[in-house]
């Protein structure tokens, strides 16, 4: 009997290349994003067949989960002028075709056959089903790779303060309220009650 | 006649036998989660009216109880409008997008020892992943609206559900930290001992953040920014009607129902017996199914969901974003420094 696992394959990746092409290809933004996120679904499948549970799963919760929906936030909130954007399309054809044949080309080159055959790689190992991609990636990340891994999250860590470094600016006509101050405000501050006589009617 | 069935099952094929048992895992599973959504309704608008000196619904049924039946015939019956200008596809395809995360979601739920549909290793990653896609049907809905209100709450829940995952995934960090793994059951497994070994215990400010977070997760209130029907009259849902609007409504309640769940897997001991540990009472107690423990448990969280509604008082927009990012991540990143070091000492009885 056929194995199914061939025919999931055949449906993701024929999901995931559509998917692709519409992002770059359909006219309104929103559906571009949507398309997207389709596709970095899809890649998640095809992982998860590959037994790498843990990057698939980690794939749709940071890129679908987070980076997609303030991608689609912004998006939603400008106004797009689809004559404007299509104008000079052809004046940059020639230079945008060229650089994207530049790249296919080169892309041809690296992840052809001959380095990425099944003669070259091997069929993927399969598994038992008490072997855990996520510890693999973790022994692996934490022992040999322990320096690089460090150095790149002190990289990114840097890269995020000096985001809000560059980005923030304190306007001096904006007004904040101090939650704390509000919290701690006594009855004494806000009320006083006077006590008078009460008046005779005339 | 049983024979006569057992003959007919096993002239179907091998793999169609494996995948109709899956199937229908599924609908035992996922019929009383929808009709749980149905009676929490119920159950919220009794609760609330008890709390507010009421009687609440008490007319259609004994004591009101076929009062969701009625309200499900009404939204069914009801018609879908659709706005002019709207994105008719995303429009209808926005309730369908609130509500899978929901439902896919309990595929990893374990509700008794070894009574799980999916037992993946990755389970808490899968429950955090997918709870993440919600946030799509929100954002879609206000958007095809065509909209402004609807719009404006799209973008509030968009902000307020990013914030809040952040803090509910290093609460789960802390979980996988003291459990030593990702496998739902193998947490509550971790948890076994006695009323005190449940991570409630050493996980305490996790537990909060964990739950508060949740509310939040879910647009309940005091968290319901996203709808605030006083400021952007319901916010991203506004212009839907019928089953559609339902359907919202159904991924609400059924988020509700599934974030208690985890919070009594994760720190409650999920179908472990509170009794457990307790010399006579852990006899008496030992003819009870784990099951009724967790429901129950659940039960009591959820609780805690209808009376937040009805006792405080909805927050305002900037103290949201400020309790997420100022209040709850600097807590949990300190907790999990905590727990790291509880780890590493040994300290018991939850980490030896």
């Amino acid at each position: 009997m056929m194995s199914i696992e061939p025919v999931l394959f055949y449906i993701f990746s024929t999901i995931l290349v559509i998917a692709a092409a519409a992002v770059v290809t359909v006219r309104n933004p929103v559906y571009a994003a949507l398309c997207l996120v389709l596709a970095f679904f899809t890649c998640a499948a095809i992982w998860l067949m590959l037994e790498a549970e843990f990057l698939a799963l980690v794939l749709i919760l940071v890129y679908v989960g987070a980076v997609m929906v303030l991608f689609l936030f912004v998006i939603m909130m400008l106004d797009i002028n689809l004559a404007r954007s299509k104008e000079g399309f052809i004046k940059y054809l020639p230079a945008g075709g060229f650089v994207a044949l530049l790249i296919f080309i080169e892309m041809c080159i690296v992840l052809g056959p001959e380095n990425f055959g099944i003669e070259v790689t091997g069929e993927p190992l399969k598994h038992a089903a008490d072997y855990s991609n996520t510890k693999e990636l973790g022994v692996t990340l934490y022992t040999q790779y322990v320096y690089p891994f460090e150095i790149a999250g002190a990289l990114l860590l840097l890269a995020i303060v000096a985001a809000i470094a560059l980005t923030m600016r304190k306007r001096p006509d904006s007004k904040y309220q101090d939650p704390a101050m509000q919290v701690a405000v006594r009855r004494e501050d806000r009320v006083r009650i006077v006590k008078m006589a009460t008046e005779k009617k005339q | 006649m049983i024979e006569l069935l057992l003959s007919i099952w096993n002239l179907v094929p091998e793999a169609l036998q494996i995948l109709l048992i899956i199937i229908l895992k599924v609908v035992v599973i996922a019929v009383p989660i929808m009709l749980a959504v149905a009676y929490i309704t119920l159950a919220e608008r009794k609760v609330i009216g008890y709390i507010q000196v009421r009687i609440g619904p008490n007319r259609v049924g004994p004591r009101g109880l076929l009062q969701p039946i009625a309200d499900g015939l009404k939204l069914v019956l009801k018609e879908i409008i659709i706005p002019t200008n709207a994105n008719r596809f995303l429009f209808v395809i926005a309730p369908l997008l609130a509500l899978a995360p929901a439902l896919a979601c309990w595929a990893v739920i374990p509700f008794a020892d070894g009574w799980v549909l999916a037992d993946i290793d990755a389970g808490l990653l899968y429950v955090l992943a997918l709870s993440s896609m919600g946030v799509y049907g929100l954002i879609i809905a206000g958007w095809a609206s065509n909209s402004k209100y609807a719009f404006l709450g799209a973008m509030r829940s968009a902000a307020q559900m990013v914030s809040y995952e952040i803090a509910m995934g290093f609460a789960l960090v802390g979980v996988l930290m003291a459990a030593g793994s990702m496998n739902l059951s193998a947490i509550v497994e971790s948890q076994s001992g006695s009323f005190i070994h449940w991570f409630w215990l050493p996980l305490f400010p996790l537990f909060l953040v964990y739950f508060i977070a949740g509310l939040a997760e879910t647009n309940r209130a005091p968290f319901d920014v996203a709808e605030g029907e006083s400021e952007i009259v319901a916010g991203f849902h506004v212009e839907y009607s019928g089953m559609a609007f339902a359907l919202f409504f159904l991924a609400e309640y059924a988020n509700m129902i599934l974030i208690s769940i985890l919070t009594v897997i994760m720190f409650m001991g999920g179908w472990l017996s509170p009794f457990q540990g307790i010399p006579g009472l852990e006899a008496l107690f030992s003819f009870v199914p784990g099951i009724v423990w967790i429901l129950a448990k659940t039960c009591f969280l959820l609780l805690l969901f209808l009376w937040f509604r009805a006792t405080f008082p909805r927050y305002r927009y900037d103290q949201v974003m400020r309790l997420g990012w100022k209040v709850f991540i600097p807590i949990t990143i300190l907790w999990i420094l905590v727990i790291g070091v509880g780890v590493m000492a040994e300290i018991g009885p939850w980490f030896d």
